[in-house]
């Protein structure tokens, strides 16, 4: 917290620019690896493409990809849209009314256990293409909402709780100013984690659906490229595809950072 | 302004807390509840702001002091505040509750400032020390001005300096704003530095043992605390005790 130089400062500082570069490091040592094993046994690029072969596909491919690309990310986002709104709110629902937790959480609980690579084939025999991919990215990334959300709210101090009741506080007061602001580390928990599953969900759902037509996300190329054995664009594919998870994921982490760093003990852990 | 009479508790999973408990409350008093853990000091509190129905017995108010037209504070054993929110917003909850808004502001900067805590109204909870965090939860209990505040031993969580500072600082606001104080405590010497009248409890089931007067004159200071007055009053209080607890002491 001081302004001085602590006798620690400049380990931790080390350490944390160690923490930033390692990983990076590491890309580069296995990206010349992989160039190096291309060249030294004379791969052809249907067999495996090298590092280079992979950037510039990635670059004249660049008008389908970003399509693609721009396909998947809106079908993610949509997805983890609709799993924040209703596994919170279906969270509320269950937090306000046992009735309504004991009638439908067990179904909750199927929805979450049933593989989605299984559910997809029936949703895309009963809905359009791009709405059987939605449900997917839906149902994968809004359980972890709704079971995080669910133990946020149901772990209310209970002192709290009772000076709440004293001061004679609605059923609104409690939720708003009570169980909701409490929940909260609970909730971006559980949106962090539906951040990457509603990814998972729209690829598989992508990759079930299979060619079908024009409006084709990121998953489908791969399975596309595959049968072509255009496997350059493929590797270009599934790297767009690590890098939007990962965007995911940090950004998911800043916003819960934001959030909570000036009362929760999770953030705590950034300052130094 | 309250009398208890005859309370009984029993919880659901059969435990006896109180058994024949008959209490009396006067109008601008400092009442200390003396007793082992677990012997129901803490039900009695919550009896009488009506967070628990007694199985059976009576809670009696006097006069205007009906419960409806009552107002508590309550300080817990912990100080209970919401971490999400800053301490001024911790200490104006009481008055958005029962939704008075005007004044709020007022009142909220008065309750800091009567704890010595308006330099931290912006603070998180999270940043302040343990004693401050209790100045801000017993200014929460302050911010309604209630007429009866109920403390849960509310300081045995501190170090013994910051026990004694606040103490003495709660004897301040009991003497200037002439509240009706009811404190829980298992701790002898607390309960004689503190309070005019302390009730001996008996171990579960819960009842008054006997009731000793603390006669000694306000305001009280360090000084009382080194003084043989203070100190064979807590004898005489602890030895009340030993006897309430029986062949288990």
């Amino acid at each position: 917290m001081s302004p001085a130089p602590a006798p620690g400062e400049e380990e931790r500082r080390r350490d944390r620019i160690l923490r930033f570069v390692l990983p990076f490091v590491v890309l580069g040592v296995l990206i010349v690896l992989w160039h190096g094993v291309v060249i030294y046994w004379e791969l052809p690029p249907f067999e495996l493409p090298g590092p280079g072969l992979v950037f510039t596909t990635l670059i004249s491919d660049w008008p389908v990809l970003s399509r693609s690309l721009a396909i998947t990310l809106i079908t993610t986002m949509l997805g983890f849209l609709l799993a924040a709104i209703g596994g919170i709110g279906l969270a509320i629902l269950f937090n306000q009314s046992r009735f309504v937790e004991y009638s439908f959480y067990p179904y909750a609980v199927i929805l979450q256990v049933t593989p989605v690579v299984a559910i997809a084939p029936l949703l895309l025999i009963y809905m359009p293409q791009q709405l059987a991919v939605l449900s997917c990215a839906w149902i994968v990334a809004f359980f972890p909402v709704l079971a995080n959300t669910t133990l946020g709210l149901n772990s209310v101090d209970r002192n709290l709780a009772d000076l709440f009741r004293l001061y004679g506080a609605t059923r609104m007061q409690v939720l708003w100013e009570l169980k909701l602001p409490g929940a909260l580390p609970h909730i971006l928990t559980g949106l962090r984690i539906a951040g990457g599953l509603s990814l998972i969900g729209a690829v598989v759902a992508e990759i079930a659906a299979g060619s079908s037509g024009v409006e084709s996300g990121l998953a489908y190329r791969i399975v596309e490229s595959g049968y072509r054995l255009n496997i350059p664009r493929m590797f270009a594919a599934l790297v767009l595809l690590s890098i939007s998870g990962i965007v995911i994921f940090f950004a998911l982490s800043l916003l819960s950072h934001l959030l909570l760093r000036r009362w929760h003990e999770s953030a705590l852990v950034e300052e130094f | 302004m309250l009398a208890l009479r005859n309370i009984k508790k029993t919880f659901p999973n059969g435990v006896v807390a109180l058994a024949g408990f008959d209490m009396e409350l006067r109008q601008g008093e400092f009442v200390s509840l003396l007793g082992p853990s677990g012997c129901g000091k803490s039900t009695v509190l919550r009896i009488i702001t009506g967070l628990t129905e007694p199985t059976s017995g009576r809670l009696e108010w006097v006069g205007s002091s009906q419960r409806g037209t009552q107002r508590f504070g309550f300080v817990f054993q912990e100080p209970t505040l919401m971490p999400w929110a800053s301490v001024a917003r911790n200490v104006t909850l009481p008055l958005k509750l029962e939704g008075r808004h005007e004044n709020a502001d007022k009142l909220t900067n008065d309750a800091l400032a009567r704890l010595g805590l308006s330099e931290f109204a912006d603070k998180y909870p999270r940043e302040l020390s343990g004693g401050m965090k209790m100045r801000a939860s017993i200014a929460r209990a302050l911010v309604t001005e209630p007429t009866l505040l109920l403390m849960d031993e509310p300081f045995a969580a501190l170090d013994e300096i910051t026990r004694f500072r606040l103490n003495n600082d709660l004897l301040g606001l009991w003497q200037s704003l002439g509240k009706t104080v009811v404190l829980v405590t298992h701790s002898v010497f607390e309960s004689v530095y503190l309070s005019q009248r302390i009730i001996v409890m008996t171990p579960r089931p819960g009842r008054v043992f006997t009731e000793l007067p603390i006669n000694s004159p306000y305001p009280r200071d360090e000084r009382f605390r080194t003084s043989a007055e203070y100190a064979a009053c807590c004898r005489r209080v602890a030895e009340a005790l030993a006897r309430a607890m029986g062949d288990e002491a």
